[in-house]
């Protein structure tokens, strides 16, 4: 029996008039993304963002009702469900991957939550990549404004800073500190001015990567090295109470109490933890887990081929709207310290490694 | 779907991931899957023994989760343990709570 293949799917987002149909016109010129299908979602009247783009064939769907994340969310899992059936009819050319570009107004979480949860594309889709463009001349006064804006980037696993070329230097320098203190571990590409790498962008996500020891590698090097770059919060922003941080910990960490806390976690916080990403040394697992989650979504735990570097200690990223990193992390590791014994259920052998506790440990916050 | 009770097949959580390449999950053979379901049910009761519940295995496919006064909720994963838990207790279960930390601490000692 052949394996199951996932066709990625990418989210481009960015506040309205920031530049993502540019950017996705760009990215599709490039011959490596010749069988990439891709959804719009038009807001108003007009399907203005239809008309802009060019090469985009049969194997587009425009959505119709508007506003993606508050609308149609059915429709999205219909087109999707409606591209994947032409495509195993043979009706559209074979895609591997899709792109799905969102109003400027959306709250992403929705659209990866379709994409996940609805119970036929989770078994043919996976999330790849969330692309989000933000304005160099008026990204800052959108954060100030738009809380949605401030989520968008929250999310993004790869950051476009676009208009650079007409932003002065001052300006778009005082917003990438200000991207970095937001969302700090996601690769920044400023695209006036440097050639747009579209695999780095597309198709280097984790679970491409997590087979490929090196490009493992190169990946946590950018999320979590980065992530210690949180700077300190500064209370006059409106942004304010979006930070990032990091925690580590030694020792073998109990998988069980780990879902456990987290899902406890997201049931009663989603709302205000935007992002958590990281690296597990899972007790028995051999290799470690990555984990990826935004709000209340946790994509699949993926099981790496190998560490992606010497330190075996485990390693979380958050990005969080108002949640106090103290707590967190004492939190964490009050519930990874209170692993019962495992022998009444499982083979002994596990028991030592169940039972001992994980001391957390945290990382410097910059 | 069981066909006596009607309860839907095929978790979606994470942490009943389905198994298959690159992915990590206890899910993949009865014994492990079983396994795993008596360690979860034993790691939940540390926390939850906090707000007066008690989880227990059903069919091995779903837990109860029961009030010391006999009401239930039937769950089917961790991501409906614990707003099943808020709606029995009518107050939320926050992993933040300052008490429940301090009393799981104690309890690790």
């Amino acid at each position: 029996m052949t394996e199951p293949v996932f066709t990625p799917v990418n989210l481009i987002t960015g506040f309205l008039g920031s530049g993502k149909t540019t950017l996705l016109q760009r990215l599709l010129a490039d011959p490596a993304l010749g069988d990439t299908a891709v959804l719009i979602n038009e807001f108003g009247e007009v399907g203005l963002d239809h008309h802009l783009l060019e090469r985009i064939d049969d194997t587009m769907v425009l959505l119709q009702s508007g506003c993606l994340c508050c609308t149609i969310r059915g429709e999205l899992s219909a087109a999707i469900r409606d591209l994947h059936s032409k495509r195993e009819r043979g009706t559209v050319p074979r895609f591997r991957r899709l792109v799905i570009e969102s109003t400027g107004l959306a709250d992403p979480f929705p659209i990866l939550s379709t994409v996940q949860a609805d119970p036929v594309l989770r078994h043919h889709f996976r999330l790849g990549n969330v692309i989000t463009t933000v304005d160099a001349v008026n990204g800052i006064a959108q954060l100030a404004r738009q809380v949605e804006c401030t989520k968008q980037i929250a999310v993004a696993d790869r950051l476009v800073l676009t208009k650079t070329d007409l932003a002065g230097a001052e300006q778009a320098d005082a917003l990438v500190e200000r991207l970095s203190r937001i969302n700090p571990s996601a690769p920044l590409w400023r695209s006036a001015e440097a050639a747009l790498d579209a695999a780095a962008l597309l198709s280097h996500d984790l679970f491409a990567t997590a087979g490929r020891s090196e490009a493992a590698r190169r990946w946590f090097a950018t999320e979590l090295a980065a992530s210690d770059s949180a700077a300190a919060v500064d209370r006059n922003r409106h942004d304010e109470t979006i930070h990032a941080f990091a925690l580590s910990f030694d020792g073998p960490v109990d998988w069980t109490l780990f879902g456990l806390w987290l899902s406890m976690l997201l049931n009663r916080h989603g709302d205000r933890v935007l992002r958590v990403k990281g690296i597990l040394n899972v007790a028995e697992a051999g290799a470690p887990v990555a984990i990826h989650g935004v709000q209340r979504l946790v994509h699949p735990p993926v099981h790496m081929a190998a560490w992606p570097d010497d330190d075996r200690r485990s390693r979380l990223v958050f990005i969080v709207d108002g949640l106090d990193r103290g707590l967190v992390e004492r939190s964490l590791g009050a519930f990874l310290g209170s692993a019962p014994a495992y022998s009444a259920a499982a083979a002994s052998s596990a028991a030592s490694a169940l039972a001992s506790s994980a001391s957390t440990r945290s990382t410097s916050q910059r | 779907m069981c066909s006596l009770c009607g309860v839907l097949g095929g978790s979606g959580h994470w942490t009943d991931a389905a198994a298959r390449p690159g992915v990590f999950t206890r899910n993949i053979d009865p014994l492990q899957h079983r396994r795993e379901r008596a360690h979860r049910i034993a790691c939940a009761s540390r926390v939850l023994a906090y707000y007066g519940l008690t989880l227990s295995d059903w069919q091995a496919s779903s837990f109860v989760l029961s009030t010391a006064t006999g009401k239930t909720e039937l769950v089917e994963d961790l991501g409906h343990l614990w707003a099943a838990a808020e709606k029995l207790l009518g107050r939320p279960c926050d992993p933040l709570d300052p008490d429940l930390i301090v009393r799981l601490e104690g309890s690790n000692d």
